[in-house]
């Protein structure tokens, strides 16, 4: 019996985890600067683009009918080229900017109807002000003092001012420096500055314009790294600019791309890698390398067939020849993986009767590789490339959710963003490795698929 | 070539007469106000021992510029006294100080709104224009016609003359300052009023300081005009000089002029220049 990896199965949408609070919620936002924005809004609600806005009325369009929810402590990427309005869109959030019309609902309160009083109240419980791309810290004012200024504005009294910077300050590790002005400083150094200067605050959202672009890659790294160190601690509610898409893959929970004052698409990292919404993010996503992105719990199929210890081996074989398998994974009653056991080795030890009826013997199984859901790629291609035998992928706690087999890997890695999403279901069904959803050899012989 | 002629003349004189009477009380309250500021000082100035004078204001710019700046104002000092004319000298000071105050007082947060305002802006430029490029001593009729003569009418021209380069400064200054250290400001909630004290004026400082240096210096050179209007000091021994035809005498009263100049140049160039060295 030749050995191919289980058939593949229609990934099951993972189910929707239940909606976890908004923190921010933007409905029909537009920003037009210039006069007269209400024709502008009229001809972009009729479809116009930026640049027709612009040739025919004059008016500078920032952002054009965006809709989008925050979820609280998650990192929300706004990614684009300069001009498609990201950086406006953060501004709108906190009323930087004056939308033009639309509404921006920060824990249940429409901000677009405060009064400048009650939105410098906004401002200050709510967002952990802003960091900005060239740090815009203070010239005059010490580390210590520029940390503080947040909170200086906001009437705290100087000696929890001083002990909350001070925290602040040895959170972004600029420990020693608190004394010295910004000049003394690496570019490097002083974004921790600005970073510490928002965290000092301890707001809920945090909005970040481009906050590393400025930075030379290594530090940008090695910021990002704390960044996302920082956030599994704070559970802040991120919302951070960048044109960078490595650094929105890296950093974001989801990711919205924006062309010409519009958002294209919302998703997580490997929704955008995997299922482009368009050419435009298609292009964007092509020259990405997947195995950072993609993870096991990404390209991971259903499991068709599991068996159990006290199956015996002939129910064993059954299980997997009814699912046209050649192999299958044995789990113990909380599907922990105890093991993968073959077809061969099993009917041969059948044939000479060397095992009972009654139990699989632990010695006719292989040790399975395991990895979780969360395995980046790259990672998978170690294990997987080590044996024959499937990579059992779990959850945190321990239990099998799915294999991945090479073929996956391959086509996870091959598939070229959108290009070929037209001809998918001829190229590949028609592959031998069936990559993504494909339903033409699964399914038909009845097999129970948990 | 026409008959008509423009009475621009006749239309200036008039209004000049008529506020002259309208606002009198006004007027006459605000001179006895700079004459009660410059008397004071005059006072507290001629009080101490001249030596003692001498040493605290060359101390003062020691502190301010450094030591060099310091011997010099000591040197200075001592020379002017030794001449004999110290006296003019204290007046001339007391007459500067007063002008330098009222100037910043007003200068500075008109340059504020400006900066806030195109619109404000739109209207100073041209009315600075004006001030800046009117002769001088033109002011000095209406002055006297509204103060009579002394140092008041020579506090206002001075006034007038040297406004304008720290309005245009501070404008600037704050024009200039970042877009990004603005928003922080806004993003961490300030109000306008913080935002101005604690982001705007700070960074805007060398440009105000440099304002304040112009103004100074306009003010000063304003000095010996207003000795024209009776206001006493070197301006006046500068004027006698002239009216006698004594080289010597004009000599020694513009030498005096010229290290007040000095020293008071280096004492705010210096303040400006330390502050923003910070930066």
């Amino acid at each position: 019996m030749e050995i191919r990896p289980p058939p593949t199965e229609q990934p099951a949408t993972a189910p929707n985890p239940p909606d976890p609070t908004t923190k921010l919620s933007v409905r029909g936002l537009y920003k037009v600067f210039g006069p007269e924005p209400g024709k502008a809004i009229s001809m972009l609600e009729n479809g116009a683009t930026k640049a027709e806005v612009q040739e025919r009325l004059g008016n500078a369009v920032g952002v054009a009918h965006v809709d989008l929810d925050v979820r609280t402590a998650e990192t929300f990427v706004l990614m684009g080229l300069s001009g498609s309005g990201k950086s406006t869109l953060l501004r709108l959030l906190n009323r930087l900017h004056e939308p033009t019309r639309g509404s921006i609902v920060v824990d249940d309160v429409d901000i677009t109807e405060l009064s400048r009083r009650e939105l410098l109240e906004v401002r200050r419980q709510k967002f952990s002000g802003m960091v900005f791309q060239q740090f815009a810290i203070l010239p005059h004012r010490t580390v210590l003092d520029n940390v503080g200024y947040g909170l200086e504005v906001q009437g705290t009294p100087e000696i929890e001012r001083r002990d909350k910077a001070q925290s602040a300050i040895e959170l972004v590790g600029l420990a020693g420096w608190e004394r010295s002005y910004p000049r003394e400083l690496s570019g490097g150094m002083q974004q921790r500055v600005g970073l510490a200067r928002a965290l000092a605050v301890d707001a809920d959202i945090l909005l970040m314009d481009e906050a590393f672009s400025a930075l030379d890659p290594l530090i940008r790294r090695e910021m990002q790294d704390e960044l996302i160190d920082l956030q599994t601690r704070m559970r802040k509610t991120i919302v951070f600019v960048t044109h960078d898409l490595d650094e929105a893959l890296r950093l974001g929970d989801r990711i919205a791309i924006m062309k010409d004052a519009r958002v294209v698409q919302v998703g997580t990292p490997e929704e955008v890698i995997t299922e482009p919404a368009d050419d435009y993010v298609a292009a964007f996503v092509e020259g990405v390398d997947r195995s950072d992105v993609l993870t096991a719990g990404s390209i991971m199929q259903p499991v068709k067939e599991t068996a159990r210890l006290q199956d015996g081996p002939q129910t064993a074989l059954n299980k997997m020849r009814r699912a046209g398998i050649s192999g299958v994974l044995v789990v113990d009653a909380e599907r922990k993986v105890l093991g993968y056991l073959r077809s061969e080795p099993l009917v041969a030890a059948l044939r000479e009767g060397a095992v009972g009826q009654e139990r699989i013997h632990g010695d006719l199984m292989e040790s399975a590789p395991i990895v979780g859901m969360d395995t980046p790629l790259h990672e998978v291609i170690g294990v997987a490339s080590e044996g024959s035998t499937p990579v059992a992928v779990t959850d945190a706690a321990g239990r099998l959710r799915g294999v991945v087999v090479k073929g996956a890997i391959l086509a996870a890695l091959a598939r070229p963003g959108r290009n070929g999403a037209e001809d998918r279901t001829d190229t590949q069904s028609s592959d031998s490795l069936p990559p993504r959803p494909s339903t033409s050899d699964i399914g038909r012989d009845g097999g129970r698929h948990v | 070539m026409f008959e008509f002629r423009i009475p621009i003349r006749d239309v200036v004189s008039n209004i000049v007469e008529y506020l002259r009477d309208a606002l009198a009380p006004v007027f006459d309250g605000f001179a006895g106000a700079v004459d009660t500021l410059i008397s004071a000082m005059l006072t507290a100035f001629q009080w101490a021992p001249v030596p003692v004078v001498i040493g605290a204001f060359a101390l003062l710019a020691a502190l301010l510029a450094g030591w060099r700046v310091g011997l010099f104002a000591l040197l200075g000092l001592l020379l002017v006294e030794n001449i004999g004319l110290w006296n003019p000298f204290l007046q001339t000071l007391a007459l500067v100080v007063a002008a330098q105050v009222l100037i910043t007082l007003v200068g500075v947060p008109l340059g504020i709104i400006a900066a806030r305002s195109d619109a404000v802006e739109g209207v100073l430029r041209p009315i600075l224009d004006f001030m800046q490029t009117m002769p001088a001593f033109v002011y000095l009729i209406p002055a006297v016609m509204f103060f009579g003569i002394g140092l008041v009418p020579g506090v206002v021209a001075t006034f007038v003359f040297a406004i304008p380069p720290l309005v245009r400064l501070v404008n600037l200054g704050i024009r200039q300052v970042p877009q990004d250290l603005v928003e922080a400001a806004d993003a961490f909630g300030s109000t306008s009023w913080q935002r101005l004290v604690k982001v705007e004026m700070p960074v805007a400082r060398p440009s105000i300081m440099a304002g304040l240096n112009q103004s100074i210096m306009l003010n000063l050179s304003m000095v010996v005009i207003a000795g024209m209007i009776g206001a006493r000091g070197l301006g006046a021994e500068v004027l006698r000089g002239i009216q006698r035809l004594n080289v010597g005498q004009g000599f020694e009263a513009g030498l005096a002029v010229v290290i007040m100049a000095i020293v008071l140049d280096r004492v705010t160039a210096s303040v400006g220049r330390r502050r923003s060295q910070q930066a």
